[in-house]
């Protein structure tokens, strides 16, 4: 019998070398399944042999190593699953992804897959928002909004038609888990989104994907057409009256589709420009309809809270964010990738610890969380738990848990400049304090490093940006223009030296 | 009118009227046909928009929203490096700025564009060379994915 090896397809594996050392496999005769990534990025192509006692794994495997792993003569890392990186995680959303072949719907079954669907089926759809409630489930697009009262507003407002919508349109730098879980485990989104139709009398679903996301698309089509043709989506899935169509959509290339009124907006065939609220999409979102927005590690939250139960959710975490979140480590770090653990853990655990410090081995100077448009921490404050209210007693935010590590060659104030360019670049333009007051901050900083490194009037621009920040943060439409300020406030607080003439 | 701009609005029509019956059909529409010519050319806008009942300023202002949707046919090959904060982390910024320095060294017809997040935040500096993800770029990296294209 020829062996069994498993190669990811995920677009990280792929993107350091993995499609051709799963080609190396096959010619070498070896039976090949392509699955997601474990999360160990930093190992990737990380292949798993197929023993019988457990998946042994082979780091960094090149198509010259493949007759190695194959004799047993390469030097693995031990049973994969037995990995401390990854066996003192707690992978709920994440627990299937690397593990199973994203493409077989049996194997999704055989990994507990459906069991949350079936049991939602036989509750009606407000039991199943109350379960939804009870897990303590926040959204985790950034926003932290608790999804059970989300569900119960479009569940509450009448309509002829609803729908539910998921946002695929993952845009910040530093974050990937949305990419990553629907690559390696699609069926997951697709039940959570079938769930959340169940539960708020929705009949037609629409998952936005960011275009920088090929792979996905095609395993998320792949995963829709089979569940069709399985009886998960369609008409009376699994006998139980319940009729579901899902629709992907492909994104264009605008990082504001992922601020949820813009992605409506992008949904309908519009310039993806933001709505002001009120009226809440709960309320009247797609085509003017009720519409339950969600992000991708919402909805995959939702299967195992419906098969287990809110309260087994809910005894994981800390304060009131509950259940696990999905961190990940970016930039200048060691050991990048899925870090899935309950709320609480601490930032400096997450760098030192399960990050290893620096890609670069200089010290780590700075770590942004949560995205473009989270703060920047300097190295003595990485003792903050990770929960949403912790994060923002020290004037930052969880964000989709995107930690991207700087080291101490970075400069705070061109970071600064880079937020408030993105902003610029990005901005709908629907607002003015974002539209115009991202190009006046450029212009600002720009005279402030000219005057750092020169000559000029640093002190009275500080003001000006500080001001400007102010306009930003009090009167842009959406989280775009409001929260651009927190990097560039977060870099003038933590790292003053960085805006500081130098002599 | 001449036979090939015929072809082309029969062949936008076309892409149009597949997509007639789903909801908001505009920006799949628009990927098709940029996936069929590789860009929407000023008529294509005009055919677009009579195909689904638009006015041709709705179809242009999306359009000229969007990143992905290009007006002009592109270069013969493209890399799209990342400008995102994880990727400055290490080093992307030099990297973008050397490579749009010396473009034209890379080949005869080489577009180098920016990209904000490609989602291999872990691995980066990353880019696509002719469409395909890369991670940890380098210099001596992009010489080696484009040597078929001196």
């Amino acid at each position: 019998m020829s062996a069994r090896v498993f190669v990811p397809a995920d677009a990280a594996a792929v993107s350091v070398g993995a499609d051709e050392v799963a080609a190396a496999f096959e010619s070498a005769g070896a039976q090949v399944v392509r699955t997601g990534s474990r999360g160990m990025l930093w190992m990737e192509p990380l292949v798993e042999l197929d023993t019988g006692a457990g998946r042994i794994g082979y780091a960094n495997t090149t198509p010259e190593d493949v007759a190695g792993v194959l004799s047993g003569a390469a030097p693995g890392i031990g049973v994969v699953d037995e990995h401390p990186w990854l066996a003192s995680q707690r992978r709920v959303t994440f627990r299937r992804v690397g593990v199973v072949d994203p493409a077989s719907i049996g194997d999704y079954e055989a990994h507990g897959g459906w069991a949350g669907l079936r049991r939602a089926l036989s509750l009606s759809p407000a039991e199943v928002v109350q379960e939804v409630t009870d897990s303590g489930l926040r959204g985790r697009g950034g926003a932290g909004f608790p999804a059970g009262r989300k569900w119960q507003t479009v569940l509450a407002t009448e309509s002829e038609q609803k729908f539910v919508a998921c946002n695929l349109d993952e845009g910040d730098s530093g974050t990937f888990a949305d990419r990553m879980v629907v690559e390696g485990d699609p069926f997951t989104l697709v039940e959570g989104m079938t769930i959340a139709a169940h539960a708020v009398g929705a009949s037609e679903g629409y998952v936005y994907v960011r275009s920088e996301y090929p792979h996905a698309v095609a395993a998320l089509g792949r995963a829709v057409d089979t569940a069709c043709t399985h009886g998960y989506l369609g008409r009376d899935i699994l006998g139980s009256g319940l009729d579901f169509d899902l629709h992907v959509r492909v994104g264009a290339g605008a990082y504001i589709c992922g601020e949820e009124s813009s992605m409506l907006e992008s949904l309908e065939g519009r310039r993806g420009e933001v709505r002001a609220r009120p009226p809440i999409p709960a309320v009247r979102g797609l085509w003017g309809r009720p519409t339950a927005v969600n992000n991708v590690l919402t909805l995959c939250a939702v299967p195992m809270i419906l098969a287990d139960g809110g309260a087994a959710y809910a005894s994981l975490g800390t304060g009131r964010s509950r259940g696990t979140q999905v961190f990940q480590l970016a930039g200048n770090v060691r050991h990048g990738g899925i870090v899935e653990l309950p709320f609480g853990v601490s930032l400096r655990e997450l760098v030192e610890e399960y990050g290893g410090g620096t890609l670069s081995g200089r010290p780590v100077r700075a770590v942004q969380v949560g995205g473009p448009l989270g703060a920047y921490l300097p190295a003595s404050g990485l003792d903050v738990p990770m929960d949403y209210e912790a994060l923002a007693g020290s004037g930052a935010m969880l964000g989709h848990g995107g930690v991207v590590v700087f080291d101490d060659t970075v400069d705070l104030a061109r970071m600064a400049r880079f937020a408030m360019e993105f902003c610029s670049l990005e901005s709908c333009g629907k607002c003015t304090p974002c539209r115009i007051g991202s190009v006046r901050g450029v212009e600002t900083i720009d005279r402030i490093i000219a005057a750092r490194d020169g000559q000029g009037d640093v002190p009275a621009d500080l003001a000006l940006l500080d001001d400007l920040c102010t306009t930003m943060t009090q009167g842009s439409l959406c989280a775009m223009g409001g929260l651009t300020p927190m990097p560039v406030r977060s870099a003038l607080r933590h790292f003053p030296e960085d805006f500081e003439a130098r002599r | 009118m001449t036979a090939s701009t015929t072809d082309r609005a029969a062949l936008v029509s076309a892409i149009a009227a597949a997509h007639a019956a789903e909801r908001g059909p505009l920006l799949p529409v628009l990927h098709d046909v940029m996936a069929e010519l590789g860009h929407i050319a000023r008529e294509d806008v005009e055919t677009v928009a009579a195909a689904l009942n638009l006015s041709v300023a709705e179809v242009h202002g999306v359009v000229s929203f969007y990143r992905d949707f290009r007006t002009e046919p592109p270069a013969a090959h493209t890399v799209a490096l990342c400008r995102g904060e994880a990727c400055q982390a290490v080093g992307a910024q030099a990297l973008y700025d050397a490579t749009c320095a010396r473009a034209g060294s890379l080949g005869d017809d080489v577009e180098v564009e920016e990209v904000f997040c490609l989602g291999n935040c872990a691995l980066g500096p990353s880019g696509t060379v002719d469409g395909r993800l890369h991670g940890r770029l380098s210099a001596d990296r992009l010489d080696a994915l484009t040597r078929d294209w001196r």
